[in-house]
């Protein structure tokens, strides 16, 4: 019990004490140090660079206004207010991106079977796949609207939803299949012997040995596919319009820049909130897959 | 005596045809009758792992036929007439050591009692029977070599195949381990084919050492040990022993083609 309590307290409390400094350099940039540097009205050079950002309410809100966004009204008059808008923003593209990493891992996994199985495939495949990720996702996802327009099947309809889940999806499979095929291909060629002389088929090879042996390969490929599912459905939620996301919010409160411009850090904290819970859940999965195996910590 | 393996005249030429081809296996012949206990000795490259690997079916021979209990090695193989063990214990880590032992009765689709009441059986043949729960990576290096022996003899082969299996253990161990493997092997009745490049180990375990060389792969000479079933810690000491580790040397100086010269590969421990 002392070690699990000191293991996960320590990673926590490091990671609150970070978000203070932070919070504390933004809040002394913006009072002290930028007045001091006369960076208020215009941005602050250095060496003739515009690097430093403006220390007035408008580019840099105090974090005590951000703070205070939360609990005013959504809109004027609203009854819920920018807490509660907040939190069900990132609760529903936390379910969108659990649902999308899921899609992307069964993918990944899928194709990373048939490469590990026929060679062929895997020289045919590999290309196309990362080709497929060079492909800019802002161009992508108003594409996946007007595609999936055309898409009806069984009197199921194509929703702005689907278009977020396919391009989490989408961008969260590659890191999946790349780590599993390395996985699947790690065991030693005598364990592979080992299960020959047992004349084990293909199938129960796979299941007996090479998915077991991928876990250590896969779980820092879920890492990489849970923040690509997470960037996939916060960017298409701001492309396509799905209004019930915390990407989206983010622009609707954008709109609000000049009246209320610490409203939009309060979407942001949302994602960072989002990326968080996203990290904590496949740390969970991760350790309940190795937990009988001798540990390294990745996290 | 019926045979468990017989080998006929066997060729084996990996790469045929292009520049890297080689002469494993050059018209090798070995008989080994049902309970007996064969090594394969010789330097690296003579090609006694290979031979090993023609009679689990893992490789093909280009020449020749190859026989396991009267039947095609592919067949022999199919029907688990055999069991494997290799130089690295190579259990898999993310299964209990009963669960490992189990793998080859999983595969055959035993039922899970069986199949436990089988892995206790093992763990008691090979005396670790409190060890069923525990993990791989708690083992020491020569108990990791004994689950990989109980898991070779799970489902009760009658021939046993191992490559160099305490090659990887410290000299103390690796005694202990080879009369563990006699006691074993006399309990179960069990054939073995056992490759090994440590000429005590060979003498010690074998009814017969087969002496191979290089270049290609031959057997050279076949030695007949006959150091009884009774062997102990007192047989490592005995005239005959030492006796039969000269002739297995001088066997194995006399394939190769300078005399004299340390045999790359070979154990003289």
């Amino acid at each position: 019990m002392r070690v699990l309590k000191i293991r996960s307290l320590r990673p926590l409390a490091f990671g609150v004490l970070a978000l203070a400094l932070l919070l504390a350099a933004w809040e002394s940039y913006r009072n002290w140090i930028g007045p001091w540097l006369g960076t208020e009205r215009e941005v602050g050079k250095v060496l003739g660079f515009k690097l430093l950002p403006r220390a007035n309410d408008l580019a840099m809100p105090s974090v005590f206004d951000m703070g205070r966004e939360f609990g005013k009204p959504q809109v004027r008059g609203s009854s819920t207010n920018v807490f509660e808008a907040v939190v069900e923003g990132t609760f529903n593209s936390l379910k969108l991106a659990v649902a999308a990493l899921i899609l992307g891992t069964l993918i990944g996994i899928g194709a990373a079977i048939l490469m590990a199985r026929f060679k062929v495939v895997q020289r045919g495949l590999m290309p196309y796949l990362v080709i497929s990720q060079t492909i800019p996702l802002i161009a992508l996802a108003p594409l996946t609207v007007t595609w999936g327009g055309e898409i009806s099947i069984l009197g199921f309809e194509w929703q702005k939803w689907t278009s977020a889940l396919v391009l989490g999806a989408f961008l969260s499979f590659f890191p999946i299949a790349v780590g599993a095929l390395r996985g699947f291909n790690s065991p030693d060629p005598a364990a592979v012997e080992l299960m020959d002389s047992y004349a084990s088929s293909w199938w129960s090879t796979w299941r007996k040995l090479r998915l077991p042996a991928s876990i250590p390969y896969l779980a820092p490929a879920m890492r990489l596919a849970g923040s690509a599912a997470v960037f996939g459905v916060v960017v298409s939620e701001l492309s396509v319009g799905l209004t019930d996301g915390v990407g989206y919010l983010i622009l609707a409160y954008l709109q609000e820049g000049t009246s209320r411009p610490a409203k939009v850090f309060t979407a942001v904290a949302g994602t960072v909130v989002l990326g968080l819970l996203m990290a904590a859940l496949i740390n969970a999965a991760d350790r309940f897959f190795t937990r009988n195996r001798p540990q390294e910590e990745f996290s | 005596m019926t045979l468990a393996v017989d080998v006929a005249a066997v060729h084996k030429v990996f790469n045929g045809g292009r520049p890297n081809q080689v002469d494993a296996l050059s018209d090798v012949s070995l008989q080994v009758s049902s309970g007996e206990f064969v090594s394969l000795i010789g330097p690296s490259g003579c090609g006694k792992s290979t031979l090993l690997r023609l009679i689990a079916d893992l490789l093909q021979p280009t020449k020749g036929t190859i026989a396991v209990n009267d039947k095609l090695p592919r067949q022999a193989r199919l029907d688990q007439d055999y069991g494997m063990a290799f130089q690295q214990a190579g259990l898999f880590e993310w299964r209990t050591v009963a669960k490992n032992i189990e793998l080859p009765l999983e595969l055959k689709g035993w039922d899970k009692d069986k199949r436990r009441a089988r892995a206790q059986e093992m763990l008691e043949l090979v005396k670790l029977p409190d060890r069923a729960d525990a993990m791989p990576w708690q083992l020491s290096g020569g108990q990791q070599q004994r689950i990989a022996i109980a898991r070779a003899l799970a489902a009760h082969p009658s021939l046993l195949l191992m490559d160099e299996p305490f090659g990887a253990l410290d000299e103390m161990t690796r005694e202990h381990m080879q009369a563990e493997l006699l006691r074993i092997c006399a309990a179960t009745q069990t054939t073995v084919v056992f490759v090994t490049h440590s000429i005590p180990e060979a003498v010690y375990l074998s009814d017969r050492v087969v002496v191979m060389s290089a270049g290609p792969g031959r057997i050279t000479s076949i030695v007949s040990v006959g150091l009884g079933s009774g062997r102990d810690e007192n047989t490592r000491e005995a005239k005959q022993f030492y006796e039969k580790i000269t002739e297995v040397r001088e066997g194995l100086r006399g394939g190769h083609a300078i005399e004299g010269q340390k045999i790359k590969g070979v154990d003289d421990r």
